[in-house]
């Protein structure tokens, strides 16, 4: 790679994947993707039929990851045919990679190994910039752009402008990495990013484990941006290397982060003085300290969804309802991302303290947040660790959703009305 | 005019944000195109799905299509038989989806002007499209890559891999 033009993180990752130098902002690249993640709603119901129209075949079938997470377990018999399709489709295929009813996507893939610093990615899943957290260039594409992929294992990109996050200080016990994301969705609104390049930096971010990474990436779709990137360190490496990734696929990490002089707008923000932020219905954009909240009663608290039910949110949850129950007409649910993270949530007892406070235990997958299954009833108001509270997503559209971190929701499950979990710790 | 041009198409005037949940409801992705349609839009415009008509057009406010990478949001409106849709900004994810189903998206800073009802036409000027209000005033666009218009031009992007196919 030429040492004399500067570039971002992105440009490094997007001229890597084209094969060239470097890339200019703006201009449009072919890239050769490196991994594509499908699931059974936008994967083999939609792809199957399109490639046996074409007569073509997977471009590499090592490179694909298909997940079974948004129709398990099946509700009805709608459901059961999309799985069937998707775990029959997998079969005649030959799919190595399958991971099946043990979790959401965007935590079951880096789970196993399969995103490591440098890479080119694809997922058929807006919230597939959670790849960005482990050094990958990773973005949400529809089932159709997936069949281009998986004929031809490119796909075009317009090289984007980065927006860096730059995070100063340290968060306060009781706030996460939910509130420094829902912060900056207020702030930049929910299509801030532009479809550009959003990078979190500083010491607040290299201060926060893999899994909160995951949820600033994650929601960087929530900004409108293509990635969310967040260039690999110690915390990446130790965490890959603690999954079992092998040395020689972590060699020339190092080298995927951004140059000082690049050109990149850079936006500063202060963590020792955010609060927990809650978004009001109807967009991730309406946030607002949890403070101006405190007279909503919610009916239902949600811990669940790929951002916000990951092994370290359910601990956080616990942590605030350790020895106590919810409150009378506030109905717990808690839907653990991966089946791995929730077996390792029962042995330390955070499954306890949850049942024991009164949840209600669901299946390890996408769950109520797609919308795609059960959802709330009429005129609910809801608190929730999910990503988007849209009208009508998760229910009928008199249902009310709040956004907010493990921390709030379970502090507010607990007092019955939304409730600032540092005043529990107090 | 060429053949990507039309005109005295009827405007159905959304507001910004306009998001993939509102266009294509969760509750109905199990099911087809024919289903989701007459679901599309009815958290935030209860009288859209009933009355749309062919070669009619979504005029929005900022930001169109945020949300889910679930392209049935955009197949909707080519179900629907929606001629395009005029908006100042999209998301970028729904931008991508849309040209792949070749739903014609038209990025119009101008958008706003556009009122309910109105009758408008689009011409394209070499790569510029220019949305022509029925009070005569034009509206230019953002040009819009030749790639993305060929996938406009055959149906979208399987119809092209089809075409492109070797013999």
């Amino acid at each position: 790679m030429s040492a004399a033009v500067s570039q971002t993180l992105a440009q490094k990752l997007i001229a890597r994947a084209a094969g060239r130098s470097h890339v200019a902002v703006g201009e449009v690249v072919t890239c050769n993707v490196d991994l594509a993640m499908f699931h059974d709603s936008s994967g083999p119901r939609r792809l199957k039929p399109m490639l046996d129209e074409l007569g073509a075949e997977i471009w590499d079938k090592n490179k694909v990851v298909l997940v079974l997470d948004h129709y398990v377990p099946a509700q009805d018999a709608d459901a059961q045919q999309i799985v069937q399709i998707a775990r029959d489709t997998a079969k005649q295929w030959k799919l190595p990679h399958v991971i099946d009813s043990e979790g959401i996507c965007h935590v079951v893939l880096p789970e196993r190994g399969h995103l490591k610093p440098g890479m080119f990615c694809v997922g058929g899943d807006s919230h597939s910039p959670t790849g960005g957290a482990f050094g990958c260039y990773m973005f949400g594409i529809g089932a159709t752009e997936m069949l281009g992929v998986c004929v031809t294992g490119q796909i075009w990109v317009q090289v984007p402008r980065t927006l860096r996050m730059h995070w100063s200080g340290r968060l306060q016990h009781g706030v996460s990495a939910k509130d420094m994301m829902l912060h900056m969705v207020g702030r930049f609104g929910m299509n801030g990013g532009q479809y550009q390049a959003v990078e979190f930096a500083g010491p607040a971010v290299q201060a926060l484990s893999m899994a909160e990474r995951m949820t600033l990436s994650n929601m960087s779709a929530e900004m409108g941006a293509q990635a969310g990137l967040i260039a690999a360190d110690e915390t990446t490496l130790n965490h890959l290397r603690g999954i079992g990734v092998a040395p020689e696929h972590l060699a020339g990490a190092e080298q995927w982060f951004t140059d000082t002089d690049a050109d990149y707008e850079q936006q500063d923000f202060d963590a020792s003085t955010l609060s927990p932020q809650v978004a009001a219905p109807h967009s991730p954009a309406n946030t607002r300290d949890v403070a101006e909240f405190v007279d909503v009663s919610p009916s239902i608290a949600y811990i669940g969804a790929c951002t916000g039910a990951k092994l370290e949110d359910l601990r956080a949850a616990a942590s605030v309802l350790k020895g106590q129950r919810v409150a009378a007409g506030v109905q717990l649910m808690v839907a653990p991302a991966s089946a791995r993270e929730q077996a390792q949530a029962t042995q330390e007892g955070v499954m306890q303290t949850l049942l024991d406070a009164g949840a209600t235990v669901l299946p390890n997958s996408c769950g109520a947040c797609a919308g795609y299954g059960a959802t709330f009833p009429e005129g609910s108001t809801v608190i929730s660790t999910t990503a988007r509270n849209f009208k009508g997503r998760m229910g009928p559209a008199s249902v009310n959703v709040y956004l907010a971190s493990p921390y709030t929701v379970a502090a507010s499950a607990l007092r019955g009305r939304i409730s600032d979990a540092r005043e529990v710790f107090a | 005019m060429n053949k990507r041009s039309f005109d005295n198409a009827r405007v159905w005037r959304l507001g910004a944000d306009v998001d993939t949940d509102a266009l294509a409801p969760g509750a109905y992705m199990k099911h087809g195109l024919e289903v989701i349609g007459w679901h599309c839009l009815e958290a935030v415009r209860t009288d859209f799905a009933s009355g749309v008509r062919e070669g009619d057009v979504i005029v929005a406010g900022a930001n169109f299509g945020i949300g889910s990478s679930r392209e049935q949001a955009a197949g909707v409106l080519r179900h629907l038989g929606l001629a395009a849709v005029i908006a100042p900004s999209y998301s970028g994810l729904y931008f991508r989806n849309a040209f792949n189903l070749g739903l014609l998206l038209l990025t119009c800073p101008d958008a706003v002007k556009i009122e309910e009802g109105e009758r408008v036409g689009v011409s394209f000027e070499g790569d510029i499209p220019v949305v022509i209000r029925a009070n005569g005033q034009r509206l230019a666009c953002a040009p819009i890559p030749e790639f993305l218009m060929d996938m406009v031009d055959a149906g979208g992007l399987l119809p092209l891999l089809k075409q492109r196919k070797p013999a």
